[in-house]
């Protein structure tokens, strides 16, 4: 369970959330919505434990994510909206992973081919030479495999062409089952068959949360 | 620490295969290649000459261009991984940032310390095959100086690397901070305070926190303490010293001071926004 509590966060003047609570439950799957700057990259990170927070806490399983980071992020995947330009090859990066996250190799290479990627070919190649579908559907397969109880998506499709979408809402489909979804999306119908809440956020407030 | 190993591993892997290194590599590799087929051995000037002369020339160029090589590869490593979200995506694994920060700090401090030692170690082989006497007091001494003075910038360059936000301005401290120590070795703004006849204890305290100065001084104190090439404060110096003590001092001060700014870097990586 994720439990935030009034949180603030400032950048210099600029008020990034503003006294922002919410709890997310198991099987909760959330579209986390609203304009640029709105503050759900934010909210991402502060959930990550990446922020120092103003005011306010943010609690994973009543952990704080700052303090205790190993043991809440043993439960958290996370997927960035763009890939970043991770010098590792494939093979480095698959051993960085399976060692902080205790995540079995041939599981993502199990996700990975259920997303249409063949890593085998590609495993002393360096990430960042992937195309952004191989890197994003590379990420994907990860995510799924470190079998996490709560998923961060920030943006997950924007480099997946229409068929690895499917493999991607259908895999999410199969592994979504007593989890926690956030996907951070500009787009709800794209994740409209998967998520069962949808959060709009605006200048650094939720202005609404609905559940369907 | 299996990830502490593995953060170091990864950082020595990814560092060997930059272009950065390569030219890293073949740069003090080159000098003493140069040196060679100059024929640096076989002459010999103001009592110098085969391989101390070759060694004291390599530890002279290395303690300008040492230090700002490892500013700058250096300086971009926490910086720049931030820069581009490398950060944001590494750490959303379960790793301390203990050990990220300190597996990279050991990854890169072998990445940065190897190729100088391994050209002077080169030196040494090609010098014995050649039949030259070997000068193993100085080996050893350089040896230790080069580890102390790669453990200092390293240290500063991980302490910029945590407090700035942007990897263009972590490269712009790097570079003024290269440029005002270099500054102040006794060959250049020392000598200008001298001539000012400012106090002479500020001079020698000035001279003896910069670890370039140090390193320079305790580079050619095992040759004659008299010979006027060290400049007025070195030999000002190790004429109120004893060359033991200084000698120990020129290596555990630098070190002392790269394991000062890094810790106080970590700190600062820790307290601050990660991303």
């Amino acid at each position: 369970m994720i439990n935030i509590e009034n949180l603030t966060k400032k950048f210099g003047t600029n008020i990034s959330l503003d006294n922002v609570s919410c709890d997310f439950n198991k099987n909760d799957s959330v579209a986390l919505m609203g304009a640029n700057g709105a503050g759900k990259t934010t909210l991402i990170r502060s959930i990550l434990g990446y922020y120092h927070p103003n005011s306010g806490k943010v609690l994973i399983d009543g952990l704080d994510p700052i303090k205790d980071r190993i043991k809440v992020l043993k439960n958290i995947s996370f997927v960035p909206q763009l890939p970043p330009p991770i010098k590792l090859s494939i093979e480095e990066l698959m051993q960085y992973i399976s060692i902080s996250a205790d995540v079995d190799k041939e599981l993502i290479k199990h996700y990975s081919d259920e997303m249409k990627l063949d890593i085998s070919a590609n495993l002393n190649k360096s990430f960042f030479k992937l195309s952004g579908g191989m890197k994003q559907k590379l990420l994907i397969a990860i995510s799924l495999a470190k079998k996490s109880s709560i998923i961060i998506y920030d943006e997950p499709t924007a480099n997946l062409d229409p068929k690895a979408r499917d493999d991607f809402y259908r895999l999410l489909k199969q592994n979504e089952d007593e989890k926690i979804l956030l996907f951070v999306t500009h787009r709800l119908e794209e994740v409209k068959n998967l998520v069962n809440r949808q959060i709009y956020m605006d200048m650094g407030k939720i202005v609404s949360d609905e559940k369907f | 620490m299996k990830n502490l190993y593995l953060i170091a591993y990864l950082d020595l892997k990814e560092s060997i295969r930059a272009k950065w290194f390569l030219v890293y590599s073949l740069v003090f590799g080159g000098l003493i290649a140069l040196f060679f087929i100059a024929g640096v051995t076989e002459s010999q000037v103001m009592g110098f000459s085969g391989l101390s002369r070759l060694l004291l020339m390599y530890i002279q160029i290395t303690i300008v261009i040492l230090p700002i090589f490892i500013l700058i590869t250096t300086v971009r490593s926490i910086s720049g991984d931030r820069d581009n979200h490398i950060l944001e995506y590494m750490l959303s694994f379960p790793i301390s940032l203990k050990q990220y920060y300190w597996g990279k700090v050991i990854g890169r401090f072998i990445t940065v310390y190897i190729p100088v030692l391994f050209a002077m170690i080169i030196a040494i082989v090609y010098g014995s095959i050649k039949g030259s006497p070997i000068p193993w007091n100085i080996f050893f001494l350089y040896t230790g100086l080069l580890f102390s003075l790669s453990s200092a910038f390293l240290g500063i360059a991980f302490f910029i690397s945590s407090i700035v936000k942007s990897s263009e301005v972590a490269l712009g401290i790097a570079f003024f901070i290269w440029i005002f120590l270099l500054a102040f070795i006794d060959i250049a703004l020392i000598s200008l305070m001298m001539q000012q006849r400012l106090d002479e204890q500020l001079i020698i305290f000035i001279a003896m926190i910069n670890p370039m100065e140090l390193f320079r001084v305790a580079a050619i104190s095992l040759f004659d303490p008299e010979l006027t090439v060290m400049g007025p404060v070195a030999f000002y110096i190790l004429d109120s010293m004893s060359r033991a003590l200084f000698l120990f001092l020129s290596i555990i001060y630098p070190l002392a001071l790269g394991i000062f700014f890094a810790t106080i870097g970590f700190i600062i990586f820790k307290k601050k926004d990660l991303v």
